[in-house]
């Protein structure tokens, strides 16, 4: 059979990235840490879309799940505690070319930095965010969270806390211009795995809560809805996801769900009896800041030597012509 | 010596006298929202074309609508024109135009008139159908009258009344029209000014408000019987742009090729980022106003971060709250320039009053050894440039560079020569090179600290920036050495920009008796003291110091030069005679502390917080009494 040269070439051209590419060094998270699924699910994510490695950057605050950088071999930022929004907002509005993703945990973004939090949905710039919440400050050594549920017991809530839980996914879905609302957790590795790809793919701020264990300072935590498949509930939708027919036969509750209607996912997102995983919300007419905001110029220095003479001329006085 | 003391004898031209001078200071003084800003802005444009120097200085009340006729409440604008030029605001006003008796009263009251000040006083009060208010009014007037000013009603509504349905937007060119006369500047000027200020308007708008200057200059040509003469000492030949400090920070943001400057509103700094936002755009920049200081720290920090060098414009409270982020930029290594435009401090302080109080903060600030650059503009002129070398430096040396200057610089205007367009200023394009094999994002060279700075995109420089101690692979250090390897070189380049720097010009002979130094807006109100003294016969001499980290070279063998050495600052310092102030405790300013540290020197200090810019006069009276003690 005949082979055109220019399909032997274009094979020849194509990259290819295996996990390896993607690895740094050996995670010191605990065993039994839910960063470690999340780090899997984002590797395969990378390698599955082919991203180059220095086209890529990971942006982190501070916490557990903010050392994920560095467990990857593309570029990073792991900054200081709260601020890994604005640092991401920053790559992104000066390079369009790269792929930025942004890693958090529930202090991070629901308490120190949830300015950052609400006016980045505002914003709605092209980044995927991963909010790692396991509703406890782990790197500090067991404090309560925003996300905490109330009752906690922790370090400064010895006789446990005494405020109702911030729900991550209500707060994101009630700012103005959010486009992307997902959530996992970090015991279901297909569906981690089938949201982070969603989340992606989404342009516009994609934010993806992942639902995490902690085995130091939560261990049980989570043993309610691991141990009864019945508190998952699964979102399905042909807009959504669509879980395969072996994850439909181990969690049985599921709802379809439109991802395009807002309101829906406000009381599904509302409802903390069951943890809802799949796609909440998705809207991808909501315009992105930086596509508002970056002129589209080429900047040559005559370029900007004719602006700078424009306003030059605006503010001179020329010497009075001799009579 | 008075400064407005007349070079010539009057001589009487036209029935009037005319009064030849070196310089005088100027007022126009309202209610806010009345126009005098504009009509002292467009006197100061006038001289400047005819040749003169000038300085002028916004008179800003505190808030945005203060209640009319309140004493608190002058808007308006002071002009220092001089025959030569002129470096700072001068002393007290000569002659100032007001549209009430209450602002006035709030300037006689702040110490800001000369005893002997001619004031051209708006009469309608004295009508007013509120007899309160006509009898405050009459109150005044004989007040200030009695006090030895020059007081000189003026029918500025009537007059203006008689011209266009409502006086109140027009006066203010009615009193240019006043001013044009009063110091012989040429009338044709002024209508120009006028068509360059409303150009974009309709052509009914200029007309107007050149009816009103002409009635201004014919009422002051036929009422008056005095005139001035400020003759330039040389004609002016080059084109000179006259903006305040904050217009020529974004002159320079806009020169230094930056393209991105991140903001949240604050003032004085706000105005810089408004002229920005409204013109970055045309040349391809974006002005990103954030959620919080911090937000738009650390977004200036990822802009640069992934290849450009960014700016962030803010004052005093604004600076506090970056200062964590600002110590990961410099533990990243990554270039940042950080505008702080300095008002009164702590807290809100004086928001709207020049201080010069954060230079400490911008060099020890962020917790740690946080070695970054402070430099200060002295002029408005520096100010412009100040942005392009700050880009440059922040680029080269990947470090973070603080720009201090301040509410005084902020509203000043000050003509400067027309900057020449350089290609040199430009920032090169985003590097996307591949890194060498094998080499580390902080391989840092063993001499200077400098390292190649690794920026996404570059194929093989893939790595981790983090705030965390790290290595030269910017892997987290857990061994002690490698901690303190890092700060090493991080110090070391603070060192070998130093190398660079150099030493500051003396004004005035290189030795005598006393050597005062100064930093930002300071210099011309010191240098103007300093030859006052000099012209006197005194071995006074000056130095300004442009970059605060790193003190330059060669200053210590000045320093040893004279047998006194003292700074004037806008900041305080504890004063001698209180009785429990000695040696042993006193606080001094912040320069006279780090010549103190560095050099093992002798350094006294005047401290000034009074939010007004320093008077050369107040200078000239602490020297004197320096020199004599």
């Amino acid at each position: 059979m005949n082979m055109l040269a220019t399909e032997c070439l274009l094979e020849l051209c194509e990259e290819r990235f295996e996990l390896e590419d993607y690895q740094s060094g050996v995670p010191r998270w605990c065993s039994g840490c839910g960063d470690n699924a999340i780090l899997a699910a984002v590797q395969r994510l990378c390698r599955d879309e082919g991203l180059r490695p220095e086209k890529t950057v990971f942006v982190s605050g501070i916490g557990c799940s903010s050392r994920f950088p560095h467990y990857m071999r593309t570029y990073g930022f792991h900054g200081i505690h709260g601020r890994a929004l604005p640092v991401a907002e920053g790559v992104r509005l000066a390079r369009p070319d790269l792929t930025v993703f942004v890693n958090t945990g529930d202090g991070d973004c629901c308490s120190i930095g949830a300015a950052h939090w609400i006016h980045a949905i505002r914003y709605n710039m092209n980044l995927t965010v991963f909010l790692h919440d396991n509703q406890i400050y782990g790197l500090t050594k067991m404090q309560a969270s925003p996300t905490s549920p109330r009752g906690t017991k922790s370090n400064t809530t010895p006789r446990g806390s005494t405020l109702e839980p911030l729900q991550p996914l209500s707060v994101t879905l009630g700012v103005q211009n959010v486009s992307f609302v997902a959530q996992a957790v970090d015991w279901i590795p297909e569906l981690l795995y089938d949201i982070v790809k969603a989340a992606y793919h989404h342009k516009g701020l994609s934010f993806v809560r992942i639902v995490q264990r902690c085995p130091e300072w939560l261990p049980k935590m989570w043993d309610p809805w691991l141990h009864d498949p019945q508190r998952i509930q699964l979102l399905h939708h042909e807009r959504g996801l669509q879980p395969s027919a072996g994850l439909a036969t181990v969690y049985r509750n599921q709802l379809e769900h439109d991802p395009q209607n807002l309101n829906r996912a406000r009381e599904i997102a509302a409802n903390t009896d069951v943890i809802p995983v799949g796609i909440l919300y998705r809207n991808p007419a909501v315009p992105c800041y930086e596509d508002l905001r970056r002129g589209g110029q080429l900047r040559t220095d005559e370029y900007i030597r004719a602006g700078l003479e424009a306003e030059f001329d605006k503010f001179t006085v020329w010497p009075q012509v001799a009579a | 010596m008075k400064d407005h003391e007349a070079m010539n004898a009057p001589t009487l031209s036209s029935s009037k006298t005319v009064t030849t001078l070196r310089e005088h200071i100027v007022e126009i003084i309202s209610d806010s929202g009345e126009g005098a800003q504009r009509c002292g802005q467009s006197l100061g444009s006038i001289a400047a074309r005819m040749g003169n120097g000038i300085w002028t200085v916004e008179i800003i009340p505190a808030e945005i609508r203060p209640p009319a006729r309140s004493i608190a409440g002058a808007s308006g604008n002071r002009i220092r024109i001089g025959a030569g030029p002129v470096t700072n605001g001068g002393d007290e006003t000569d002659l100032v135009v007001a549209f009430n008796e209450q602002v006035l009263l709030g300037r006689v009251r702040a110490d800001e008139l000369k005893p002997d000040c001619i004031i051209l006083l708006e009469n309608m009060w004295r009508e007013h159908a509120d007899p309160k208010i006509a009898a405050a009014y009459v109150e005044t007037h004989d007040k200030l009258l009695a006090a030895g000013y020059r007081l000189i009603e003026v029918p500025m509504e009537r007059e203006c009344r008689a011209r266009v349905a409502d006086a109140k937007r027009g006066k203010n060119m009615f009193a240019l029209g006043m001013l044009c006369s009063l110091y012989s500047l040429e009338l044709q000027m002024g209508r120009e000014q006028i068509a360059l200020t409303f150009g974009k308007k309709d052509a009914s708008v200029v007309a107007q408000n050149v009816k009103l200057l002409d009635a201004g200059h014919a009422w002051a040509e036929a009422n008056l019987e005095f005139k001035f003469r400020i003759p330039p000492a040389q004609r002016a030949t080059e084109p000179k742009v006259v903006v305040n400090g904050n217009t020529a920070l974004a002159l320079g943001v806009l020169a230094s090729g930056m393209e991105l400057c991140s903001m949240y509103p604050i003032t004085p700094a706000t105005s810089a980022s408004h002229y920005l936002s409204d013109v970055f755009e045309k040349i391809g920049g974006v002005v990103h106003q954030a959620e919080d200081e911090i937000a738009a720290c650390a977004f200036a920090i990822g802009a640069s971060y992934a290849g450009k060098c960014t700016v962030t414009i803010t004052s005093g409270p604004g600076y506090s709250l970056k200062q964590e982020a600002i110590g990961l930029a410099v533990m990243g290594e990554i270039p940042l320039v950080v505008v702080n435009v300095q008002r009164g401090g702590p807290s809100t302080g004086q928001p709207t009053k020049v201080e010069q109080g954060d230079a400490l903060a911008a060099i020890f600030g962020s917790h740690g050894d946080a070695p970054k650059v402070v430099m200060a503009p002295s002029t408005i002129e520096d100010c412009f440039y100040s942005m392009i070398t700050a880009r440059k430096i922040a680029e080269t040396f990947n470090m973070v560079v603080v720009v201090l200057s301040d509410a005084s610089l902020a509203t000043s205007q000050q003509p400067f020569p027309r900057p020449q367009f350089s290609e040199s200023w430009i920032a090169p394009p985003v590097d996307q090179s591949a890194v060498p094999e094998g080499m580390k994002p902080y391989d840092w060279d063993a001499a200077t600290g400098l390292a190649r700075r690794f920026i996404p995109g570059q194929p093989n420089g893939m790595h981790t920036l983090t705030g965390l101690a790290h290595d030269r692979a910017s892997h987290v250090a857990y061994d002690p050495e490698i901690n303190e390897e890092s700060i090493h070189f991080r110090s070391l380049k603070l060192a070998a920009l130093q190398k660079t720097l150099k030493t500051p010009p003396v004004f005035g002979d290189p030795q005598g008796d006393l050597l005062v130094l100064g930093w930002g807006s300071t210099k011309g109100a010191i240098e103007e003291a300093v030859q006052t003294l000099r012209d006197e016969g005194r071995k006074v001499s000056s130095m300004h110091l442009r970059f605060l980290q790193p003190l330059p070279g060669g200053v210590k063998e000045i320093l040893q030069r004279f047998r006194k050495v003292m700074t004037v600052e806008g900041n305080w310092c504890d004063r001698p005679e209180d009785e429990i102030i000695d040696e042993s405790n006193r606080r001094y300013s912040t320069l006279a502390m780090l010549l103190r540290a560095r050099y093992l020197v002798d350094v006294d200090c005047y401290g000034e917080i009074k939010g007004q810019p320093i008077k050369p006069s107040t200078i000239r009276r602490v020297l004197t009494a320096k020199l004599q003690s």
